[in-house]
């Protein structure tokens, strides 16, 4: 187990160092950062000294070294967009109202979408089966902005206590979360769906039941576990776009996070918020699979304990 | 091996009489089990023997009130356990019939065991399930107990263990020790040596007859394989599209089979000493349970059927000592 976990720790750090890198390069590669940060009637000697002081006249391994060398301490310069603040500085400031965001979806996420999934496959071609379904494919095809618009219009423009925007009181996260959870909700019924139906069809069900275990604990203890190994997967997709800020939904709420962050950073040409948001979204992601690894092996022997037969 | 076809004074543990069941499919309703009576004796092995698709599965399955839902519906009988009308039991009191007083070895060991719990977690549940053990401790020695009578080296090492750290007929013994281990009067096992390896069917029936010499467990045993049949069982019945077609004793249905389908199927097995270029084999196919001829289901494929098989149905004729056949042939010659 240990040694599962520590070869799925070193994956992940390196991982990170190839995403690290490849954000290194795909900024040079847009041109010279110089461009951005020299006015155009700079002075050749004033253009030269700003080179030096951004360390652009170094060669680009040693240029490299101290990115990740910085970036290590949190350090990603300064924001070209709002220059009296750093960039890593702008995104701790934006990340508690994503998180709390993103946490109240995944809490959606999880208490709406299982329990339908479990409930469709159980009750399977019952009326709620059907609605569970068509809230399903609802989900999955409808465009978050059209919904969000949408909400806004028909709830939050005619019931002024829940807000059209911005971030403030518990009302702020009704419309937001629910824009965002919509597709995971969408997507853990339809896995959960199929998961449990596979697994409710299978001989050690019928002899669990044949042992005389009462119907609810058919499902609840020898349906479910080994049916949330499959869906567990696109968890931790889903958990990592509830964490790392949906831009579309943040932008149309406007809704401060780190999402609504990487939309006017790229629009400014913002390269060291642009930088700290994509290797943050990568470490975000990598921890989230190291999770859902771990969580793997608790839930299946057979990884836990490696393919090994004993017999 | 043959041992007492029972004396009359006992009581059967099972009887089952005119059960029927219907599944209602797409297709239509098929009669997967058509009016099937036996009789199970305390300490007996009877052998149910039948084509695939002959309804051996649904019948055991029916025993249980565990026809697939929803289309599977036992629409009348009777399964008399020890007594007691299993059909008329709520689904609560048929939950604590179901592992304590029936059991059951399904087919495919690799398939049987949940493979995320132990197999102490699996073993233990069935015992806890139904009271037979008031501590943990208890739970535990019960189940090393349950692993000792399947004959599970190291039992204590083994409960630790998960599915797929065993060989197929290791966990098919521990099935068996579930299905075992609450001590019931029934055990159906419906194919349960079909997955195994050849060497391992023949220790695997030999362990179930030992079971069944030292609990007086009644043990049913669904098989399409004749040879298995003559090998453990007392007493055997044929089915055939929804119908016990014949049984009887097993030597007497080996020495003198008296439904032409028994003796096509016996015919059919294949035997040493025998220089057969090819198997003998029945002709045509078994037929669709969804419409079947208002006569003698095997009629068509009979080589000795004449026009009364073909309108009437054969009612089950005594032969012998528990020995019958359906069949018109089988009233003319006693």
């Amino acid at each position: 187990m240990a040694r599962y976990v520590l070869i799925n720790s070193v994956r992940g750090v390196l991982t990170i160092l190839a995403v690290s890198f490849i954000v290194f390069s795909l900024a040079r590669l847009t041109g010279d950062p110089l461009d951005v940060l020299a006015p155009v009637d700079m002075s050749r000697e004033d253009e030269q000294a700003l080179r030096e002081q951004w360390g652009l006249d170094k060669s680009l391994p040693e240029q490299y070294r101290s990115f990740i060398a910085n970036a290590l301490r949190g350090d990603f310069g300064p924001s070209f967009l709002y220059p009296t603040e750093t960039a890593g500085g702008i995104i701790a400031d934006r990340l508690p109202a994503s998180i709390r965001l993103g946490m109240v979806a995944t809490l959606l996420v999880v208490t709406i979408g299982i329990p339908l999934g479990i409930l469709s496959a159980v009750k399977r071609g019952s009326p709620a089966d059907r609605i569970a379904k068509g809230l399903a494919l609802f989900g999955q095809s409808v465009p978050e902005f059209w919904l969000a618009i949408m909400l806004i219009w028909l709830i939050a423009v005619p019931w002024k206590f829940i807000p059209t925007s911005g971030i403030g009181s518990w009302s702020s996260y009704i419309l937001p979360s629910f824009v965002i959870a919509i597709f995971g909700i969408a997507a853990l019924l339809r896995l959960f769906r199929s998961a449990m139906l596979e697994t409710l069809g299978s001989e050690y069900i019928k002899l669990a039941r044949l042992k005389g275990v009462s119907e609810f604990w058919v499902i609840m203890k020898h349906a479910l576990k080994p049916a949330s190994i499959g869906p567990l997967t696109f968890f931790g997709g889903v958990a990592v776009r509830m964490l790392t800020g949906a831009t579309v939904v943040e932008i149309v709420f406007s809704w401060p996070g780190v999402g609504f962050l990487a939309f006017e950073a790229a629009n400014a040409r913002d390269f060291p918020v642009v930088q700290a948001l994509a290797l943050f979204t990568a470490t975000v992601i990598v921890v989230m699979n190291l999770l859902v690894d771990v969580t793997y092996a608790y839930l299946d022997p057979r990884v836990r304990l490696g393919q090994r037969s004993l017999a | 091996m043959t041992a007492v076809p029972p004396g009359r004074d006992v009581d059967p543990i099972l009887d089952v009489r005119d059960l029927v069941t219907h599944l209602y499919t797409r297709w239509g309703v098929t009669k997967a089990v058509d009016g099937v009576s036996l009789r199970l004796y305390p300490g007996e092995m009877l052998g149910i023997v039948g084509e695939s698709g002959s309804g051996k599965s649904m019948l055991a399955l029916s025993l249980v009130r565990l026809t697939p839902e929803p289309a599977g519906r036992i629409l009348g009988g009777q399964v008399l356990l020890n007594g007691q009308d299993l059909l008329l039991l709520s689904a609560k009191q048929m939950r604590r019939i179901r592992g304590r007083e029936i059991s059951m070895i399904l087919q495919d060991p690799q398939q049987s065991l949940n493979p995320v719990y132990s197999v102490g977690n699996q073993l233990a549940e069935a015992i806890r399930l139904h009271g037979m053990a008031a501590s943990s401790a208890e739970v535990l020695k019960r189940s090393v107990a349950a692993l000792q009578s399947v004959r599970v080296p190291a039992p204590e090492r083994r409960l630790r263990d998960f599915p797929h750290q065993m060989s197929g007929g290791m966990k098919q013994r521990v099935v068996g020790a579930m299905a075992i281990a609450c001590q019931p009067s029934v055990l159906i096992a419906d194919e349960p040596t079909t997955a195994l390896d050849v060497t391992i069917q023949a220790q695997y029936l030999r362990l179930l007859d030992e079971i069944r010499k030292e609990t007086s467990i009644g043990i049913i045993l669904i098989t399409h394989d004749f040879g298995v049949i003559a090998e453990s069982c007392d007493r055997v019945a044929v089915m055939y599209a929804g119908r016990i077609v014949e049984q009887g004793p097993v030597s007497d249905i080996f020495d003198n089979p008296r439904h032409p389908y028994t003796r096509a199927l016996l015919e059919a097995r294949p035997r040493r000493g025998r220089q057969a270029a090819r198997l003998p084999s029945i002709e045509g196919q078994p037929p669709s349970l969804i419409d079947l001829p208002p006569g003698c289901a095997f009629a068509p494929r009979c080589r000795h059927a004449y026009r009364r098989c073909e309108e009437q149905y054969p009612p089950s004729f005594e032969i012998g000592d528990y020995h019958r056949a359906a069949c018109w042939l089988a009233e003319e010659t006693p």
